[in-house]
This record gives structure tokens, C-alpha cells and sequence, in this order.
């Protein structure tokens, strides 16, 4: 068992810090609870369990800093591992960015575990492997697909008497389902904090319509769309854009929110005004842990108010040298829509394409943040408020500044995980005009 | 290759406290210990007698000690330096036709033991679910045996302060030669692993590699424009001598450039990226169209890798892969016609595990099967893909490929890309010979922007840096080059390959396959060749 009690471990990290002899002292604690079941081709391929548990400490010598990691707890090891630390740190070279450990924190409490996550079984795993198969079977289909849960403690302390300790869930659930014939693929993704939110039999049926109805794809040339994206088609998009919101790298010349001249774009407006996403450790959908990689507070923050930048990263050594505050990074990303769902933003759409999801998006010119990627597992076209048929993939190539730029319509967010991204994420459907698809993929 | 991975590793963005999620942090001389061969053999026939006693019909046994450096700096500054160590065993097993796995980082006899039993306990509460019991293409025990990867000087033990030194001079020299901004970093990998099976193998091998890339940068503050090129090292199965930048490893290319082989002088690139980055803020933007491209191996590989390394992969093929990395258009049909297309006659494409200074160069692959080398694609036909112990029967074959891999002890082994290499032209033909037959062309130099779709048919690609050819003349460079291409066609618009001479290697330290999801390295090789009529777009946007 490798979730620890707070009172544990309070009593580990209070040791850690005792020991130090160094100037200062940060520890973190952390361990988890992975299980996992994969199946592919309508069967079982491989389930397992993994419990573990690891203990990090980082020392200061004036501004030499010494890093090391344990996972064992007894006295002789936590002995051990503070004097590797130290020992590292005065071997290290001053660090001229060092900045000293973060002070006394008021942290918010979010509701980030779920009972019922971390209760799950093998049994029920096997169960939504079950749910997913035999309906896909019975629609002379095929299923892929992946449930990973996991159940986690996070404790942090440091030598100013900074203490926090956590408990979270999570659940990852994705299933592509292709008819026999290889002709037709579909796609359900979930990700949540709370397992009885989800229910395998529910979210089957989405890949299975989507596998069945995008069998004998017509082609349409490639231009410029109006898109209806699901919630998980911008969601990788969105994200990937973030990258471009590091203060020092915008100050450095390097950033789409770079300015001509110097400095950076903080407070401009780059978007449609109906663009709006902040950051929440707190939401009740998407909550995350109240602290960020280096422990400081998380608040709410506003990211992006109606298409104005109101935030930009700064790390606490850039914050310091630019004279700014210093502020806990988001984990999650929470952006703000209306009521309409998917199939509500189609309705109202006289020509267009739904997009179910985008894959392999990678960045082609950070200086516009131009990502390409393709449409996959459902691309249907859109006439007249209907889906008339399904259609050929298409690669993207377009800038989600441009996207965000090009907003006809916006619906109602859901939670999204994307695997390639480090936030929680509330992402609406959206209705997109000019979307620039630059070739037709054969792939289904 | 996977993005979330190598930004782990780089430690972009990253907190104090989050490492590289390699195993635990030691000090460095502890990467120069090895566990006792004699202690690995009790405890791998230990965990084979406790299977067997639990009804396993096959059992074999990976202890492994992954030993990782990072050195990363940025100008004149080291950023981190870790070393990483992870240790523990991985049990697979076959009972009641069925396969099961476990692994534990407590290497105690007892400990052992008790992970064989739940491999067996496992496998036989998996096999209820079974309909198609596991076919296991027969492997001779070879008995105790043992490789390494031919190193000259281990990476290990060259002392942390050179490691600095060196990559502080590069990033001094770069910044010197225009550039603002330098990142550049040195990963070194040893892998200790000791392979037992009940075939009556005990095999130990020692795998090192290292890979030393750098991001230069050019900041054009008053237009607000910004540039980059990446270095031109590969990742290679070598010491620390691949960092000796020898005379004869250098290679005079077209317009001037220099590329390399198998060592690398960083230095000196440094310098050339610094210029380089500089060039590319004022360059002009090409003008979409079709094209003739001449490209470099140090770009060609990644296009190798994407459409012909992934989609011969026979697990994609079956569909193992569907909900994850994807599946794949060469599918058996097309390899029984024996008549499939997929490139010009010029196109030979063989998978190698044996390759010299190669990233997955191993004398055994993690399922105690002998390394070899055979063709995927010979004068432009599918013949084969890359299979295991476990998929051989599905193509008639008698013995597994050799392909089999793990990232660590604790991952379960499975099918992995072998080195994919486009074999040299057997005409003699340089890259400088090469450009002269091209009217209207781009020259190709280094990996850029990659992606490709699930069924690897649509792949576009980016590089480093792009020459306008005219006439059979290199006359300018040119910015925001992309082509698009569709994996046949683009194969068998190949019309030549430059000979063995121009040879050289390159690969990716990171990819990505598999739920959850492991990594692996491996190296592409080819020859300069050139790809006729190619589609070519303009990346370059206005964000108003």
C-alpha cells in the first residue's frame, strides 16, 4: 500500500527536514496506486498493477543546490538520502538563478479524490474491457482500447515550515472501435477525477455509431472549413499553444506572444472576445492539486478574458529579475462556453465539417504557433443542420491563434484529457470558420 | 517519437523537484558499479524453479540496472545535472498457453520468487479469456554468454566537469557567431541486462549509447521574427568518442554544409548553426508547388522512420496497436501478392539489428533471440516486416526477427522497430553529382516538424535548413518548407540514392508505443537521395 496518511506522512517529511544540515531544505512525497487493462482485436491483452512511492529532497548550500530521490522511509534511509543531497550540492556549481525555497503557503482545498476511483478492481476493469467488447462485437466491429486508474498522495515541506498534503484520482478511459472490414473507425475518450461519473456501456455506443457511420468516406478537396470541433478535436490545440505563455521566453524574442521590440504581449488582445479561459484548482469538474511543481499556491487565474492576454508564466528566478509576482502554474485550463452541445452547434451549421478528434499535432513554426496534425476516427460533413455522409481524414495546418480568431460559435465545456498535455481541461465544442485543411489522408 | 517524453527528459519547463522519470537519483561514480553476474544467474534460476513448480510451460527472466546521465545547459549556465538509476527483475511466463507478468525492484531470492508466482497466477487467470493459445517460434539456449556494445571510451567515466566544460565552449562559441540564445545538453544511457530463459539462455549485455543535441537561436527584436536550428549530431550506440569530431567522419555536402558521420564535432556546428539561424531570420519564403528534393540521411531518417520503420511492424499491421500509436496500410494482403509497390527499384529498405554505432545494435533482444539483418523492402516490393517470437508463425517463419524490447525491467517486452536503413545506391553518385541533375529543387538538411497518420499513409515533414536548387545549382537558402506526401507515392518518386560513401546514420532517442507507454531507441540510415515531384508548402502565417 503506498498511499501514506497525512499524519505519515508529516512524520517522514518532518524528519527529512530535521536532518538537513544545509541552509535550506525542500521535500516532496509522494505515491501511487496505477492499474491498467488493454485490450485490442476484442480480447484482453494486458492488466497489471503498480504501487509505488518516492521521496525527493533538494538541499541548499548558498546557491548550490543538491537533488536526491529514495523509495524507502526508514530512519537509516532518510538518513541517507539527505546527505546524498548535501553531499551533491557541494559538489555542484553555484547556480546563478537560484532562487530561495518558497515561504509559508495558504493553499485552497479541492475536491481532487474520489473513493470509488481508488476502490476499483481488477474484476472491474476487466468488466469495461467486457462492455466495450461485446457491443462492438455485436456491430461486427473491433475494439482497442485502454483504462488506466489511479489513486495518489502528494505531501510537500520545506525548512520555512511549508506543509501541504493531498490525496487524488484519476481515470483514463479510450476505446477506438474499427468495423471488420477496416472501412469505419470510431472514438470515445473520458477523463475524470470520479469513476461513477462513468459508466463503459454509455460511451461504447459513441465509438460504435462513429465506426459505423464513417464507413465509405467520400473525399472533399482540401481548403478552408467551417469546423464543428468536439471538445477533444481543439482540445490538444489549445494546449499546445501554452507553451507560447512562458514570460521569460516571450521577454527573450521567442514566443508568439513575443512583442516587436521587446517584451512581451501581456494584457493585448489576440483573440476573439468571446475567448475566455482561466485556470481554477478548485473547479468542481476539473479540480487539480492546490499547489504547482514547486509548491506555490495555485489560484484562479484568469489566462485568456474576452481575447485579452491576462497572464503570462513567469517562473519565480524571471518574476524576480523583471519585478513581477510570482504565482502557482495552472493545472488545468478552463475554458468558458455557452449551453449548446455538439450536435446543437451542427443544427445551426449550413455547410461545415464535424471533426470527432485530431492526432499527431506537432508544432511546424513556433513563431505563429502553426500545428499540423490530422482529423481521425469520424469526419463527417455537415449540410443544412445534418450530417450528410462521412468523409476522407484531412491533414490541418493551422494556428490556434488564428482558431481562436475565427470563432463562429462556441457551446458547452466538458472535461478533456489529452496525453500529450500536462492540464485538466474544460473545452467546449466549437464552431470555427476558415479551418485550413492542406491535404486528404487515406488513413482510416 | 514522443513529445511529452522528451520534454520530461530535457527538463523544459520543468520544477525543482521533477526529474527525469528514470528511477532514482545517485551520484555519479555509482554508475560505474555492475551487479555480480554469478548473483544474476541464482536469482534468474530461482524465479525459472518457481514458475515451473507453479505450472508455467516457459519462463524467462530480464534483471536489469538502467543507468541514466543528463547534463543540460543554457549559454553560460549548467542547468542540471542528474544521474538516474533504476534496478529490479521482470518475470514473463507462459502457463496454461497463456502469457503473464510481473516485476519487483527487490532483487531478494524471495522477492524473485514470489514475482514468478504471480506471473504464473497471472497468465493462468488471463487464460480464461484466451481463444488463440501463445505460438512461440522455437530459440536454441545459447548458454552463458555475453555482449557489449563496442565502446571506446565509456561515457560513464568521463568526468562530469569535461561534460560541462565541453558544452559550455559550445554554447560560448555559438553565442560568439551570432547566436542569442543556445541549449544543449549530453544523455547517456547504460543499460546492464541479464536475459535467462527456460530455452537454457543466461546472457549478459552491456548497452550504452549517447546523444548531445542543441537548439541555437536567432532573435530578430525589431521584426519580432525568431529562428532556430537544431544541431546535426545523431543519437548512437557509441562511447564518448562519438564526440571526437574526427576529420575523417566529416562529410563536405552541397553549397558548403557539413554534415556527419560517426562522430561529431559539435563545436564546429555550433558555430555553423549560429550562422545559420541568423540566415534563416532573413531568407525568403519558397513558393508552394511541386519539387524535386535532394535530402540529407540527417533528414531522410525521420521519413524512414515514420513510413517505412512503423507501418512494417507487424503488431501495427494485425492491430495491437489500433487505439493507441494506430495500425497500418501494408497490410498481409498486400505482402502475400508479392507484388506491392512501395517504392521505385532504387528503394531497398532492410531491418538490421546488428548495425555498427546503431542505436538498437544488441548481440540478443529481450527475448534471448540472436540479433540479424533482412530486407523489409527489396527493389521496391514488400517482403517481409518485423515480428517476434510470438507473431513468427503468422508469417510462416520458423525463428522470430530478433525485435523483441523493454524500457526498463518493469515494462513488459514487446515487439520494437529494428534499425530501418535505406541501403546505398549501387551506382557511384554523390550529393554534389545528385544536385547537378536537379532544375527546380529544394535541398533537405536535418529533422524538423514531423507527423503522420495512424494508418502512416499522409506524412508531412519540416527540417533544419532548405536550399533552393536551380538548374543544378545551389543558389539560395529559403524559409517555411514543409512537404506533404502519401507514403507510396513518395517511395516510389525516388529516383536515386548516392552511393555507400555518403552513407551516415541517425535516429530518435525517444520513441513512443504502447499503453502505458514506453520508449525506445533506434537509428536510421541511409544515403542522400533524391525524391521526384514532391508537394512543398508554405508554412509561414500572419498572426495580424
Amino acid at each position: 500500500m503506498s498511499i501514506y496518511s497525512e499524519q505519515d506522512a508529516k512524520a517522514i517529511l518532518d524528519k527529512v527536514i530535521k536532518l538537513s544540515k544545509a541552509d535550506e531544505c525542500t521535500a516532496t512525497l509522494s505515491g501511487s496506486v496505477d492499474g491498467n487493462i488493454r485490450y485490442a482485436l476484442n480480447a484482453v491483452s494486458t492488466s497489471g498493477i503498480v504501487s509505488d512511492a518516492e521521496l525527493g529532497v533538494q538541499v541548499a548550500f548558498g546557491k548550490r543546490v543538491g537533488t536526491a530521490t529514495i523509495n524507502e522511509f526508514d530512519d537509516k534511509s532518510l538518513e541517507k538520502v539527505v546527505r546524498r543531497a548535501e553531499e551533491l550540492a557541494k559538489l555542484a556549481p553555484e547556480n546563478p538563478e537560484f532562487v530561495p525555497a518558497i515561504g509559508k503557503q495558504t493553499y485552497a482545498k479541492s475536491k481532487t479524490w474520489f473513493e470509488k476511483t481508488a476502490a476499483i478492481t481488477p474484476e472491474y476493469r476487466a468488466s469495461v474491457a467486457a462492455d466495450s467488447i461485446g457491443p462492438s462485437k455485436a456491430a461486427k466491429c473491433v475494439a482497442a482500447g485502454f483504462l488506466s486508474d489511479s489513486a495518489r498522495f502528494s505531501a510537500i515541506a520545506n525548512s520555512n515550515g511549508n506543509f501541504a498534503y493531498q490525496t487524488s484520482t484519476n481515470v483514463d478511459f479510450t476505446c477506438t472501435v474499427r468495423t471488420e472490414d477496416g472501412t469505419g473507425s470510431g472514438w470515445v475518450a473520458r477523463n475524470l477525477a470520479d469513476i461513477e461519473q462513468f459508466n463503459a456501456k454509455d460511451e461504447i455506443k459513441v465509438a460504435v455509431q462513429k465506426a459505423t457511420a464513417s464507413r465509405d468516406a467520400k473525399a472533399l478537396e482540401p481548403g478552408k472549413y467551417t469546423v464543428i470541433m468536439e471538445p477533444a478535436a481543439s482540445a490538444g490545440l489549445i494546449s499546445f499553444m501554452m507553451f507560447g505563455f512562458d514570460a521569460r521566453q516571450a521577454d527573450e524574442g521567442r514566443s508568439f506572444l513575443s512583442k516587436k521590440g521587446g517584451g512581451n504581449k501581456l494584457g493585448e488582445k489576440m483573440f476573439d472576445e468571446r475567448v475566455t479561459i482561466y485556470a481554477d484548482p478548485v473547479d468542481p469538474v476539473a479540480a487539480v492539486l492546490p499547489w504547482d511543481n514547486e509548491g506555490q499556491a495555485r489560484e484562479r487565474t484568469p489566462v485568456i478574458t474576452k481575447g485579452k492576454v491576462e497572464y503570462m508564466q513567469y517562473s519565480r528566478y524571471w518574476a524576480k529579475l523583471k519585478e513581477k509576482k510570482a504565482s502557482g502554474q495552472p493545472g488545468n485550463l478552463i475554458m468558458v462556453g455557452g449551453d449548446k452541445s455538439t450536435m446543437d452547434l451542427v443544427k445551426s451549421t449550413k455547410k461545415g465539417i464535424l471533426v470527432t478528434r485530431t492526432w499527431y499535432i506537432r508544432m511546424v513554426d513556433p513563431q505563429t504557433v502553426l500545428l499540423t496534425g490530422l482529423t481521425r476516427d469520424g469526419t463527417f460533413y455537415i449540410e443544412n443542420g445534418e450530417i450528410k455522409y462521412p468523409i476522407k481524414n484531412f491533414r490541418f495546418n493551422e494556428s490556434p491563434v488564428i482558431m481562436l480568431n475565427n470563432i463562429e460559435e462556441i457551446g458547452k465545456p466538458v472535461r478533456v484529457g489529452d496525453d500529450e498535455s500536462p492540464f485538466v481541461m474544460m473545452i467546449p465544442p466549437l464552431k470555427i470558420r476558415d479551418f485550413t485543411f492542406t491535404s486528404l489522408s487515406d488513413a482510416v | 517519437m514522443q513529445r511529452r517524453d522528451f520534454i520530461k527528459a530535457s527538463g523544459i519547463g520543468l520544477g525543482v523537484l521533477l526529474l527525469p522519470a528514470y528511477g532514482r537519483v545517485i551520484a555519479a561514480e555509482e554508475l560505474l558499479g555492475k551487479l555480480d553476474v554469478g548473483l544474476k544467474k541464482r536469482l534468474a534460476d530461482t524465479a525459472m524453479t518457481a514458475a515451473k513448480a507453479d505450472g508455467a510451460t516457459y519462463c524467462d527472466v530480464r534483471i536489469g540496472r538502467y543507468l541514466r546521465q543528463f547534463v543540460i545547459t543554457r549559454e553560460d549556465k549548467v542547468q542540471n545535472v542528474v544521474n538516474t538509476e533504476s534496478s529490479g527483475v521482470g518475470i514473463r511466463v507462459i502457463a496454461n498457453g497463456t502469457w503473464g507478468f510481473a516485476a519487483s525492484s527487490d532483487l531478494s531470492a524471495d522477492s524473485v520468487a514470489k514475482a514468478a508466482r504471480q506471473a504464473v497466477q497471472i497468465a493462468k487467470a488471463n487464460s480464461k479469456l484466451t481463444t488463440d493459445p501463445v505460438q512461440l517460434a522455437p530459440v536454441k539456449g545459447v548458454g552463458e554468454v555475453s555482449w557489449a556494445t563496442p565502446i571506446v571510451k565509456n561515457s560513464m567515466e568521463v568526468p562530469i566537469k569535461d561534460k560541462v566544460d565541453l558544452l559550455l565552449g559550445v554554447n560560448a562559441a555559438a553565442i560568439k557567431a551570432g547566436a542569442n540564445f543556445v541549449n544543449s545538453m549530453l544523455f547517456q544511457v547504460n543499460e546492464q541486462k541479464y536475459f535467462a530463459s527456460t530455452d537454457g539462455s543466461y546472457i549478459d549485455q552491456d548497452i550504452h549509447r549517447i546523444w548531445a543535441p542543441m537548439t541555437v537561436s536567432a532573435i530578430d527584436k525589431a521584426t519580432g521574427k525568431f529562428r532556430s536550428r537544431d544541431g546535426l549530431s545523431m543519437p548512437a550506440g557509441m562511447g564518448f568518442e562519438y564526440l571526437d569530431g574526427k576529420k575523417e567522419d566529416k562529410f563536405a555536402l552541397p553549397g558548403g554544409l557539413i554534415g556527419y558521420g560517426n562522430s561529431y564535432d559539435m563545436l564546429e556546428d555550433a558555430v555553423a548553426a549560429a550562422k545559420q539561424a541568423q540566415e534563416k531570420l532573413k531568407a525568403p519564403s519558397v513558393k508552394p508547388g511541386k519539387f524535386d528534393l535532394v535530402l540529407d540521411p540527417s533528414h531522410l531518417w525521420l521519413t524512414i522512420h515514420e513510413s517505412v520503420g512503423h507501418p512494417t511492424e507487424l503488431d501495427r499491421v494485425l492491430g495491437y496497436e489500433a487505439n493507441y500509436a494506430g495500425t497500418s496500410f501494408a497490410t498481409l494482403d498486400k505482402w502475400k501478392s508479392k507484388d506491392y509497390q512501395w517504392g521505385s527499384d532504387k528503394v531497398t529498405i532492410v531491418a538490421d539489428k546488428t548495425q555498427k554505432n546503431s542505436l538498437g545494435a544488441v548481440g540478443y533482444d529481450d527475448e534471448g533471440v540472436k540479433t540479424q539483418r533482412w530486407d523489409l523492402i527489396k527493389d521496391g516490393i514488400l517482403v517481409n516486416y518485423q515480428a517476434i517470437r510470438d507473431q513468427a508463425h503468422i508469417l510462416g517463419l520458423d525463428h522470430s526477427q530478433g525485435c523483441c524490447y523493454a524500457d526498463s525491467w518493469s515494462s513488459v517486452q514487446f515487439q520494437r522497430m529494428a534499425n530501418v536503413s535505406l541501403e546505398a545506391g549501387k551506382e557511384k553518385l554523390s550529393p554534389e553529382q545528385m544536385v547537378k541533375d536537379v532544375e527546380n529543387g529544394i535541398y533537405i538538411i536535418g529533422d524538423g516538424s514531423f507527423s503522420i497518420d495512424q494508418q502512416r499513409y499522409n506524412a508531412q515533414f519540416g527540417g533544419q535548413l532548405f536550399y533552393e536548387i536551380k538548374n543544378g545549382k545551389i543558389t539560395r537558402m529559403i524559409e517555411d518548407v514543409a512537404y506533404q506526401i502519401r507514403t507510396p507515392e513518395f517511395w516510389n518518386a525516388c529516383v536515386a540514392v548516392c552511393d555507400q560513401s555518403d552513407y551516415r546514420l541517425n535516429g530518435s532517442f525517444f520513441d513512443g508505443k504502447g499503453q502505458p507507454g514506453q520508449v525506445s531507441a533506434v537509428s536510421h540510415g541511409s544515403s542522400t537521395a533524391r525524391f521526384n515531384g514532391i508537394n512543398v508548402i508554405n508554412t509561414a502565417r500572419s498572426l495580424g
